[in-house]
């Protein structure tokens, strides 16, 4: 392995932290969406950083069905995005805290 | 040679993850977040993982960035800011991690190839790659497309018109 293990661990977690933040404190749903996708693409990045460690395909797999299913989610997501806009006219979370139907 | 891409290429990321998170426009958020994939990308290739690297670029950057673009387009949320600043201001964060991604990617394309097949580190040949996840994890594969298959029926459902709306409540005439 070129790099230890402990600095692409290192950076994954970084980059899982930025994207925790991202939808803890921003208040769009786009971006909200964006968060969630640097977090997968983090978790992706320890993935492929433990296969190569272990020599093992495994993780690599892995990653292709987190792809998957990311863009079944984004796809999902962005739906419920349009929907939402349409109902109220706006994307901030805040405006949707009521749960009357 | 190769460990001092990846450090590069794992600042370019976090940087533009961290440009990408604090942005007001969402526009601009999503050019960032490009950035940081290619960067990932190119991370995923030092670390052995060819074809993993190849859909990062094609279905990440390609498709469910290109998808969050038609969404923000769509709904026009582009807050009509005034340019604030100085041009080089706004465009160097861009320009400085554009370039040191291009620059890795010809230092990866000139140097030894260290992850190649043969070589001392691990390396998933599309060969193994194919037969790993047709074979070991053909199930996964299965659920996985009727997932999709259930993704596209939603989005659907939750996507139609109005009209169609109104005709299935039986009011339309």
């Amino acid at each position: 392995m070129i790099v230890p293990l402990e600095h692409v661990l290192i950076v994954a977690g970084l980059m899982f932290g930025l994207g925790f933040a991202c939808v803890l404190a921003r208040r769009s749903l786009i971006m909200i969406l964006i968060g969630v996708e640097v977090m997968i693409n983090a978790v992706g990045l320890a993935l492929v950083g433990a296969s190569a460690f272990w020599h093992n395909i495994d993780g690599q797999l892995l990653v292709v069905l987190l792809m998957a299913l990311t863009s079944a989610e984004v796809s999902i997501s962005l739906a419920m995005v349009v929907y939402l806009n349409r109902r109220k006219g706006t994307l901030d979370a805040d405006a949707y805290n009521e749960m009357k139907g | 040679m190769t460990a001092a891409i990846f450090y590069i290429l794992s600042a370019a990321a976090l940087l533009a993850t961290l440009m990408a998170i604090t942005r007001k426009n969402p526009v601009h958020a999503v050019i960032y977040l490009v950035h940081a994939f290619f960067a990932l990308a190119l991370i995923f290739f030092i670390l052995g993982a060819p074809l993993v690297a190849a859909w990062e670029v094609i279905i990440y950057a390609g498709a469910i960035m290109v998808l969050f673009l038609f969404i923000i387009m769509m709904l026009e949320l582009t807050p009509g800011e005034a340019a604030r600043g100085p041009g080089w201001q706004r465009w160097a964060p861009v320009i400085l991690l554009s370039g040191s991604i291009v620059v890795c990617t010809l230092l990866l394309m000139t140097a030894e190839p260290q992850a190649g097949p043969g070589g001392p580190n691990f390396y998933a040949s599309p060969r193994d790659f194919g037969y790993g996840l047709f074979k070991e994890y053909a199930l996964a594969v299965e659920i996985v497309s009727f997932q999709l298959l259930f993704a596209a029926v939603g989005a659907f459902y939750v996507g139609r018109g109005e009209r169609t709306r109104r005709r299935a409540r039986g009011d339309e005439r």
